[in-house]
């Protein structure tokens, strides 16, 4: 203890080098305690927030009842049997899955086109191009869900466009199709910029001359971009697609505010019908506890394949 | 001239996605100055309704606690979340350790944990405590988050070990140190943190909706939803509500825009 109480500072005072080294071995275990009481803050909340939230989650799901009375359920796995024959289940977790299988794709390689062609050191108005792209992110999802369904309204903007040049208005949110539709393209409207400043930090990092060297040897932009950049990128493209990834299994507020999850449960996500099993109607917090946990192992098991797939490429 | 040409394709792919990008922005803008069937018939130049629908929205709703409510929210999230999370950075870096490296390890695992995973039990543990339909409650699990502290953490790495030990030689305590030395050189690090974390608080609505249940205490985004929910839609006052809950991050973002960028992806770097 008296170790933890010595002051530094002392260094050219002491003559008797035993003495000066336990009192830097005192300064260094007082250090690293300081450092413990500067992460205890933090890692309490994240402990209280995440981890203990998410044990009490498991604990829930293996529990049945309404409301606050609740009890173990019998079989114990009862609520992860009854997902399995919920077709309203299947349907949104379907859903999500396109979301996921369609719009991602087509999200990250447009995120790529676009900051490899902001990076281009020729390029014109750049700030402007990049604010452009960028500005969306600064739009909170409901907002952008709200102005999406009013241009997509049967007798809104995009309707009226449609039949000034000659088509038939189409029911973009009454139909499953349509539906999902335009949601992958609001997906892409929010997010495609949010990605592209990844990618151009990471284009930062790529050595120009290696691009040089490729145009030299007589690749033309195409190749230079497939064979020289995108490896390059690699990092950045696993980071974004486990991000995105997700980001998209958690799909809420746009399920919620564009499409209201209809018509029906057509485009509804799984995290969607987890809050209407959980917080509407006839709250029941055991059902929605095991929705979660299954959002929660998709998370981890797709983050999982991800790592193995970006690394095994390398 | 040939030389011209071969970015032609390039002016446009970025000219349409800026198109794209652009429109649903400048149509909310405009929506707000027009009455609900101008909205609906497309037009697409600035109308005289905008005092109208002003009117309006603040007879339909309680705008300014709305208003009010947000700004809180993402103020004192702010405020908490850079204390809190730049003092773990620091922490994890200046002192570090072999144990601090497992606990960060095991921090950062939170975050691959979906928020729908940990909802229900912070709902239940928020009504034991009884604050449902508080603010305190709406902010207290947005305060640490790993992303956070994995931002100061790295860029804690540029903060010059010899200043460090110079100011322990000056005799200052680790406490002054952090607080005198180490805020003022990084104030990039804080802006780009804050730009983030001001911008993820107003703009969070699932938590807030499943927390705050009393109509009068709603945040922005639960107003603009609230808003569209009738069973007829004005959508006139509607896009100009749209646009008053996105003018404080648009503005934030278009003035901050590099520190966003940097908040982002600072982590990774």
């Amino acid at each position: 203890m008296s170790a933890l109480t010595t002051t530094p500072g002392g260094r050219g005072g002491s003559s008797d080098a035993r003495d000066l080294k336990r009192r830097w071995l005192g300064t260094d275990r007082r250090h690293n305690l300081t450092g413990w009481a500067f992460l205890l803050p933090a890692a309490l909340l994240i402990v209280l927030v995440s981890f203990v939230p998410m044990i009490q989650a498991f604990i829930l799901s293996l529990q049945t009842g309404r409301g606050t009375r609740l009890e173990f359920a019998d079989p114990l796995w009862y609520n992860y049997q009854r997902l399995l024959g919920d077709e309203i289940f299947k349907q949104t977790l379907g859903n999500t899955l396109i979301y996921l299988v369609i719009q991602v794709p087509i999200m990250l390689i447009l995120a790529m086109v676009l900051a490899n062609l902001l990076n281009n050191p020729n390029l014109r108005f750049k700030a402007f191009w990049r604010t452009a792209i960028f500005l969306p992110c600064a739009v909170s999802l409901v907002s952008y869900s709200l102005v999406f369904r009013t241009m997509f309204a049967n007798d809104g903007f995009v309707n009226d466009v449609l039949t000034t040049f000659g088509g038939q208005p189409v029911n973009w949110l009454g139909e499953a199709d349509t539906a999902r539709f335009v949601l992958i393209l609001g997906l892409l409207w929010r997010w495609t910029g949010y990605n592209m400043i990844f990618f151009l930090a990471g284009l930062q990092n790529i050595d120009r001359s290696t691009l040089e060297a490729a145009r030299v040897d007589g690749a033309n932009a195409l190749q230079v971009f497939w064979r020289v950049t995108v490896p390059q990128l690699r990092p950045i493209i696993l980071l974004t697609a486990i991000m995105s990834t997700n980001g998209t299994l958690q799909l809420f507020d746009e399920s919620w505010a564009l499409t209201r999850g209809g018509p029906a449960y057509a485009s509804m996500s799984v995290s969607h019908y987890l809050y209407e099993v959980s917080f509407q109607r006839n709250p029941n917090f055991g059902y929605g506890a095991a929705l979660a946990y299954v959002i929660l192992i998709l998370v981890a098991v797709l983050a999982f394949i991800q790592m193995k797939v970006g690394d095994k490429r390398g | 001239m040939a030389k011209r040409l071969r970015g032609l394709p390039g002016y446009l792919v970025l000219g349409i996605w800026t198109v794209f990008s652009l429109f649903p922005l400048y149509f909310m803008a405009v929506s707000a100055t027009n009455s609900s069937q101008d909205v609906l018939a497309s037009r697409l130049i600035p109308g005289t309704e905008l005092f109208t629908n002003i009117a309006a929205l603040f007879a339909a709703q309680d705008v300014a606690r709305a208003m009010g409510s947000s700004f809180a929210i993402a103020a004192g999230t702010t405020v908490l979340a850079l204390l809190v999370c730049s003092v773990a950075g620091y922490g994890f870096e200046v002192y570090h350790s072999k144990g601090k490296d497992v606990l960060m390890g095991v921090l950062l695992l939170a975050m691959m944990i979906p928020f729908a995973a940990t909802m229900i039990p912070l709902f239940q543990v928020f009504a034991k405590l009884g604050l449902v339909n508080s603010l305190v409650a709406v902010i207290v699990p947005s305060v640490s988050t790993p992303l956070l502290i994995l931002l100061f953490r790295q860029s804690s790495r540029s903060f010059p070990s010899e200043i460090l030990e110079a100011a322990r030689m000056d005799g200052l305590n680790e406490l002054s140190i952090f607080a005198r030395i180490y805020v003022p050189t990084m104030r990039a690090t804080f802006a780009a943190a804050g730009v983030i974390t001001f911008m993820m608080a107003w703009n969070n609505y699932l938590w807030p909706r499943v927390i705050l249940i009393k109509n009068e205490v709603q945040t922005m985004p639960m107003l603009i939803v609230n808003l569209s929910a009738g069973y007829v839609t004005d959508y006139g006052v509607l896009m100009l509500a749209v646009l008053l809950a996105s003018l404080p991050t648009v503005v934030v973002f278009l003035v901050l825009q590099r520190s966003f960028a940097n908040g982002i992806t600072g982590a990774i770097k």
